[in-house]
């Protein structure tokens, strides 16, 4: 049964693995899946034809309503943002989790050895393709609504605005890392969705309910606030300064990625 | 080479796997046998390293498999066949696994072809039936070519012909000098596939044994005799420590004798024989009165010299 060997020269027996290897697993993984293919790029498109609904509706002068409120043109090309948001973090989220409940994680975990190169592998791919679509959607959604929505303060700055897509991408991109460190600690979809819409969209909203000394002080260190102040163009003084944002909001990307490797590298598979 | 040595896993007061010495020697298939919840899958798990043992060491040729430079060439692996994304196809979920040891890619359409999959690896992997995910599975163990194959229950629904396969296919592995160690809960799977036989039960080592050491072990007491002048022929046999029943009209079973004992007095005294059936038992039945009592048996490991 000669078909049993593998050729020699095709199968390499030497050399360690490498980080590159397990991303390219990774990559493999996260495209040759619907659920999670489909979920970014649609994600991607809905931000871009609902910021150009949004833009429309709002050029039409008869408008009454929360849109009416908007007057920023980046802002109402971006309104549909808050959902692209817990698309990209769910999408994070299954992306972990979903290896979790088919039992593939502990294929993964045997075959690949140092657990933490797992997780390292799995940021760096969905970090890249939510960049990569976010980068394209946001920019879209931007673009057309600047074309669509030719109100009197529609001149915005080219500067300021590529600082609200960067920042608005970057969010987004960290959104989505937040889902995977969830994902890897909680080890279940329903537990790492519930966590991240807890936490990150809900629970901001139960701390106004919490005395206003209270609130001003931790407010605007959490996550969605810290993102809060990377995407606005004018500044909030109830935010962060935008680098004050950047930073606080990289480190609660990191210190969760962390906090799951400790976790996973701690516990049985 | 598999190594496991006083390997313990204790979940809070629970013990999973309890102090199991016993080494799977190259060469041959090794069955790793028990009752369901025995403890079976817990020490596969720390052999792989996902669990990491509360006492013991488990090892592959030598070093836990985590420290293995590609882990998949040296063990590959079968826990269960249902880990697998259902939308992905079988192509797309083994180039993932080959990919991270480097594997290439040429190697995923061999092995599909090995395991029969070579026509349906382009589809998603959720319509297969539960026998060509085992098939999948086995495909994934094969993978990196590796030293050692280690699969948990292959032959779960598989049918009789997959059987047969699955039981050739681990047969030519152990024939290429590889080592070969598979779990079951039914002794009937394994009593042909494997030279060699892991039992265990409630996490503990009850024999270590070769399967003809086993076949010794089931050899039976009784023997079961018909003869044309069979009431003479039991009055001529009786004796002390000799034990009698008569099973039908004309039929008795005789314990304490051999059979050729019982030949020769029935010779001897001119009474024709009709049947002289030494009561062999099944494997099986060898097999469920080892675990039945797993408690009383304490782990007796005599083959953990290397080799």
């Amino acid at each position: 049964m000669t078909t049993l060997t593998a050729h020699t020269e095709s199968s390499p027996r030497t050399g360690k693995i490498r980080l590159a290897n397990v991303i390219r697993s990774e990559w493999i993984k996260f495209w040759s899946v619907r659920s999670t293919s489909i979920t970014l790029v649609a994600a991607g498109l809905a931000t871009i034809a609902l910021g150009m609904i949004f833009s429309a509706v709002a050029e039409s002068d008869d408008v009454e309503g929360p849109a009416a409120l908007l007057s920023d043109p980046v802002d109402i090309a971006l309104g549909s943002i808050g959902l692209t948001e817990m698309i990209i973090g769910v999408l994070g989220v299954i992306f972990v989790a979903g290896e979790y409940s088919t039992g593939l994680i502990r294929t993964t975990f045997a075959s690949v050895g140092r657990r933490s190169r797992v997780i390292a592998a799995k940021a760096v791919v969905i970090a890249t393709g939510v960049f990569a679509v976010g980068l394209v959607a946001v920019t879209g959604a931007v673009a057309a609504g600047q074309a669509l929505y030719a109100g009197s303060q529609a001149t915005v700055a080219v500067t300021e605005v590529w600082e609200v897509v960067l920042g608005t991408t970057l969010y987004l991109t960290g959104i989505a890392l937040i889902g995977v460190a969830l994902g890897f600690m909680l080890r279940s979809t329903a537990g790492g969705i519930g966590t991240l819409f807890g936490t990150v969209f809900i629970g901001p909203g139960l701390l106004t309910l919490l005395p206003e000394s209270v609130t001003d002080a931790f407010m605007k260190y959490l996550p969605s606030e810290a993102g809060s102040a990377m995407m606005s163009r004018v500044s909030d003084p109830e935010l962060l300064s935008r680098s004050a944002g950047y930073a606080v909001f990289a480190a609660w990307v990191i210190g969760l990625l962390i906090v799951a490797g400790v976790l996973v590298n701690r516990r049985d598979a | 080479m598999i190594e496991v040595a006083n390997l313990t896993k204790r979940y809070g007061s629970f013990t999973a796997v309890d102090d199991l010495t016993f080494a799977v020697q190259p060469g041959i298939v090794t069955g790793f046998l028990g009752p369901n919840g025995s403890g079976k899958s817990t020490t596969m798990r720390m052999i792989l390293g996902l669990d990491a043992p509360t006492a013991g060491t488990a090892t592959v040729g030598g070093r836990a498999l985590s420290r293995h430079d590609r882990p998949l060439t040296s063990l590959g692996f079968l826990l269960d066949a249902g880990a697998v994304h259902p939308t992905r196809s079988a192509f797309d979920h083994l180039r993932a696994l080959a990919v991270t040891n480097g594997i290439p890619t040429s190697r995923v359409d061999e092995v599909l072809e090995i395991v029969g999959l070579g026509e349906v690896g382009r589809r998603r992997s959720g319509g297969f039936s539960l026998g060509m995910g085992q098939r999948l599975g086995i495909a994934a163990a094969l993978l990196g070519d590796p030293e050692v194959v280690m699969l948990d229950e292959p032959v779960n629904g598989l049918d009789p012909e997959g059987i047969l396969w699955i039981r050739h296919l681990l047969q030519d592995l152990a024939r290429d000098g590889r080592t070969v160690f598979v779990s079951s809960h039914l002794m009937s799977e394994m009593e042909l596939m494997a030279e060699h036989f892991v039992i265990i039960g409630q996490g503990r080592l009850i024999e270590d044994i070769s399967v003809d050491e086993l076949r010794v072990m089931a050899a039976g007491e009784k023997t079961h005799v018909r003869a044309d002048r069979l009431d003479d022929l039991v009055g001529l046999l009786r004796a002390d420590g000799v034990d009698i029943v008569s099973d039908d009209r004309e039929t008795v079973s005789v314990s304490g004798l051999d059979p050729g004992d019982i030949g020769a007095v029935a010779r001897d005294n001119g009474i024709a024989l009709t049947a002289l059936v030494p009561e062999q038992r099944s494997l099986e039945d060898v097999f469920m009165s080892l675990t039945a009592d797993a408690v009383q048996y304490h782990g007796a490991p005599n083959k953990v010299a290397a080799g």
